[in-house]
C-alpha cells in the first residue's frame, strides 16, 4: 500500500490551503535502468504484472467480479426464486438447504441477498461513477483556474459539506420519490465534495510543476493542460476517492434505507435487508443481520483493495513487477 | 548570416511586486535576434537570463509587471490575448526548458508527449502522418530506435536522452525561435557535447534562430554567434564571440573571463584563481548609477557612483554599458 497517495486521499487539506503531495513518488531515477533490461515489455503488460503482485487487489477484483455476475445474475444463480416463501419453516438458522438461513417468512436469505444486492451495487457504482466525475470536475477547475472560479467553487463545496445529508436526502426523496435513480442522483449530489477537495489539493501542487508550463509553451490551452496533463497525474488519489465513494453510497444507502427513506419495498437492498432485521439483535435469528452485513463489509473492503492494487499498478514510474 | 531580426526586444521591462518593494528582475534591455544566428545570453542567477526569455513566450506569472516592446517579425507580442499567444507558443518560438524530467509529463508517454505538440497546431493532415513526424523528429535528434522509444515514458529514458525528447517536442512545428533556457546545465559533459551538437545540426537544417541561456562560457564560445552578457536585470554588454572574449568592453565581462581556468596559464599553489569581489546586489534596491561599481576593480570614479552608463555603440556590432570601456582589456591577464 502506497503511503504517499493516502494521505493526498485524505480530505485533511482543511480548506485546501496545503497541497497535496503529489499523487505519485518521484522515484523515477530507479526506472532508467529499464532500458537495459533484458527485453522490453509493453506498458500494459508492465500494469498487468505489477498488479498480479498486488495478491489482495487480484483476491478482491475475483471476489468482486463473482458478487457481481451472482447479483446480477440472480435469477439464474439463486437458489430460489425472489420473495419464495416457505411459511412452514419460518425462520431457520443457516443449514445444508438455506445457506444463510431463512427469514420469519421463510424465504432463502441467500437469495434475497443476491436479488438485494443488484440494488445496492447498481446505486453503488453509480453514485461513486457520478460523484468522481463531479468532484474532479470541480476540484480541477477550481485548483487550477483559481481566483474567483476557486473562490466560488470551494464555497459551494463547504456548503454542500455542512448540509445534514440524511436530512437532505430524505426530503429529497420524499420530494422526487424514492426510484433508485432518484436515490442515486441525490447521494451524487452529496458525495463530491471530498473528492473535489482532494482534486483541488492536488492539481493546486500540479499546475506549479514544470511539465504544465512546458505544456503552455507548446501552445496547449488551459482545458488541455487541465484534462491532459494535470488530471491524469492525480489518477491515484482519484482512483482511491472512487472507491471510498463505491463503498460510502452503499453504506449511505443502507443507512437511508434502514430510516426508511431509501429504496422501498417489495424491492429490496442489503440497507433494507438490515433495516427489517433490525428487530432481531440478541435473538437467536441474529444472523438475518449478520449476513447483509457482512455482504456490505466485504463489498466495501474489496472495492478499497482493489482501489488500491490498481492505484499503484497504474503508476509508470513504479518498479517492473 | 541575413541579417533580418527575428525577434526584436526593445527597452524591456519586467518587474515583480514584493513586500520589500519592486524586484526588477529586467531592467531595460534591448537586443535583436537574427535569423539563424545563436545568441548566447550570459549571467549569473538571478541577472534576468531566464525572466526575460520567458517575457517573450509570454509566459510569466499574471502579477508580472512587463514593460517595453517585443517584437516578433515586426509584430508586437506584448498585450497580444492569451489566445493568439497561445497560436505562437511552440509554433513560431518554442522553449527547451533545463531540467527536461520535470518538464516532461511523467504520466504520458514520450512519443504521444511531442505528438501533442502537432496536434494543438493542427500540423500534419492525419494522425498517422502526425506519428511519421513524431518518429522523424525523435531520428533528428538523435534518439536510437525511435519507434520502440515513443512509446516510453520520461523516467525509462537516460538524462541525455530525455533533453533530446525535449528538443524533438519544441522542434515539432519547425519553429523561427527556440529558446534554450540552460539546456545542458543538468547534463554531464559528454552528453552536453552531443546535445550542443543536435543544435548545430537542427541550425544547418532549418535556420532556426537560438537564444541559448546559459553561465557556462565554454558552452557559449564553442556555440554562439553572438553574445549578450547581463548583470543585475541589464545588458552589461552585447557583441560577436571573438569581441566579447578577446575584447570585452565592460569590466564584469572581463572579470568572468578572467576567473575562468585556464590550461595555458600557470597556477601553482601560492596563486588562486581570479574572483569579482562581494556579491550580486539585490534587484529590490540596486546600486546607484552603474549597477556593477561596488564590485568592479576598473573603475572607483564619483561618475560611475552617480551617472547610470547608457549602453551604448562601441563598433560595428560591439555595444557594452561602461563609463570606461577600454578599461575592462587591461584586466585580461592579471591577478587580483
Amino acid at each position: 500500500m502506497n503511503r504517499d497517495s493516502r494521505e493526498g486521499a485524505q480530505p485533511l487539506e482543511g480548506l485546501g490551503l496545503v497541497g497535496g503531495s503529489p499523487s505519485m513518488p518521484i522515484g523515477a531515477e530507479l526506472g532508467i535502468g529499464a532500458l537495459d533490461g533484458p527485453k522490453p515489455r509493453s506498458q500494459w503488460q508492465l500494469f498487468g504484472s505489477r498488479f498480479l503482485k498486488h495478491r489482495l487487489a487480484v483476491f478482491s477484483l475475483v471476489l468482486l467480479i463473482l458478487l457481481i455476475f451472482a447479483c446480477f445474475a440472480a435469477n439464474l444463480v439463486a437458489p430460489f426464486p425472489a420473495n419464495e416463501q416457505d411459511l412452514l419453516i419460518g425462520a431457520v438458522g443457516p443449514n445444508a438447504n438455506h445457506w444463510f438461513g431463512t427469514d420469519e417468512l421463510g424465504r432463502d436469505m441467500l437469495s434475497e441477498i443476491l436479488y438485494a444486492g443488484r440494488t445496492s451495487l447498481r446505486i453503488g457504482l453509480t453514485v461513486a461513477f457520478l460523484s468522481t466525475l463531479l468532484g474532479t470536475l470541480v476540484g480541477a477547475i477550481s485548483g487550477y483556474f483559481g481566483k474567483w472560479a476557486d473562490q466560488g467553487l470551494m464555497r459551494l463545496t463547504d456548503l454542500f459539506l455542512v448540509i445534514p445529508q440524511l436530512v437532505v436526502l430524505a426530503i429529497a426523496i420524499q420530494g422526487f420519490g424514492s426510484t433508485q435513480v432518484v436515490i442515486a442522483l441525490s447521494l451524487a449530489a452529496l458525495f463530491w465534495m471530498g473528492e473535489a477537495r482532494v482534486v483541488r489539493g492536488q492539481v493546486l501542487a500540479l499546475r506549479e510543476r514544470e511539465f504544465v508550463e512546458a505544456a503552455r509553451s507548446i501552445g496547449a490551452s488551459p482545458m488541455r493542460v487541465v484534462f491532459r496533463h494535470i488530471i491524469p497525474n492525480c489518477l491515484g488519489p482519484i482512483l482511491v476517492g472512487a472507491t471510498l465513494g463505491v463503498a460510502g453510497a452503499i453504506l449511505t444507502e443502507s443507512a437511508l434505507s434502514y430510516l426508511g427513506f431509501g429504496v422501498q419495498l417489495p424491492a429490496t437492498s442489503w440497507g433494507n435487508l438490515l433495516s427489517s432485521a433490525r428487530g432481531y439483535v440478541g435473538t437467536p435469528q441474529a444472523y438475518l443481520i449478520y449476513f447483509p452485513g457482512m455482504m456490505i463489509l466485504i463489498t466495501v473492503l474489496a472495492v478499497n483493495f482493489l482501489g488500491d492494487g490498481l492505484r499503484d499498478a497504474l503508476d509508470p514510474r513504479g518498479n517492473n513487477g | 548570416m541575413t541579417k533580418t531580426p527575428v525577434l526584436q526586444v526593445l527597452d524591456l521591462h519586467v518587474s515583480f511586486p514584493s513586500p520589500d518593494g519592486l524586484v526588477r528582475a529586467v531592467d531595460g534591455v534591448t537586443y535583436d535576434l537574427y535569423e539563424g544566428e545563436t545568441l548566447g545570453i550570459v549571467g549569473e542567477s538571478g541577472s534576468g537570463k531566464s525572466v526575460s526569455a520567458m517575457a517573450v513566450m509570454g509566459l510569466l506569472p499574471k502579477y508580472a509587471v512587463v514593460e517595453g516592446s517585443i517584437k516578433f517579425r515586426g509584430e508586437e507580442l506584448l498585450g497580444k490575448s492569451e489566445k493568439s499567444m497561445r497560436s505562437i507558443r511552440g509554433a513560431e518560438i518554442s522553449v527547451i526548458f533545463q531540467d527536461a524530467l520535470a518538464a516532461l509529463n511523467p504520466v504520458i508517454t514520450v512519443g504521444a508527449q511531442i505528438l501533442e505538440a502537432l496536434k494543438v497546431h493542427q500540423n500534419g493532415a492525419s494522425e498517422s502522418e502526425r506519428k511519421g513526424r513524431v518518429i522523424e523528429l525523435l531520428e533528428v535528434v538523435g534518439i536510437p530506435d525511435p519507434g520502440e522509444s515513443a512509446g516510453q515514458y520520461p523516467h525509462e529514458y537516460s538524462g541525455g536522452m530525455r533533453q533530446r525528447a525535449m528538443i524533438a517536442m519544441a522542434l515539432a512545428n519547425d519553429p523561427s525561435v527556440l529558446i534554450a533556457d540552460e539546456p545542458t546545465t543538468a547534463l554531464d559533459v559528454t552528453i552536453q557535447a552531443q546535445v550542443l551538437d543536435v543544435f548545430r545540426r537542427i541550425q544547418e537544417r532549418t535556420n532556426t534562430s537560438v537564444m541559448l541561456i546559459t553561465h557556462d562560457l565554454g558552452v557559449v564560445a564553442g556555440t554562439a554567434d553572438r553574445v549578450m552578457v547581463m548583470y543585475a536585470g541589464r545588458q552589461a554588454e552585447i557583441g560577436t564571440v571573438d569581441e566579447i572574449f578577446y575584447e570585452p568592453k565592460h569590466p564584469y565581462t572581463a572579470g568572468l573571463l578572467e576567473s575562468l581556468p585556464r590550461l595555458d596559464r600557470r597556477t601553482d599553489s601560492s596563486s588562486r584563481l581570479y574572483r569579482i569581489h562581494g556579491q550580486p546586489p539585490s534587484l529590490v534596491f540596486l546600486p546607484t548609477g552603474c549597477a556593477f561599481h561596488p564590485r568592479c576593480p576598473v573603475s572607483d570614479q564619483e561618475r560611475c557612483i552617480t551617472d547610470k552608463p547608457i549602453f551604448r555603440d562601441l563598433g560595428s556590432s560591439h555595444m557594452a554599458s561602461c563609463h570606461y570601456p577600454d578599461e575592462a582589456v587591461k584586466l585580461l591577464g592579471t591577478k587580483s
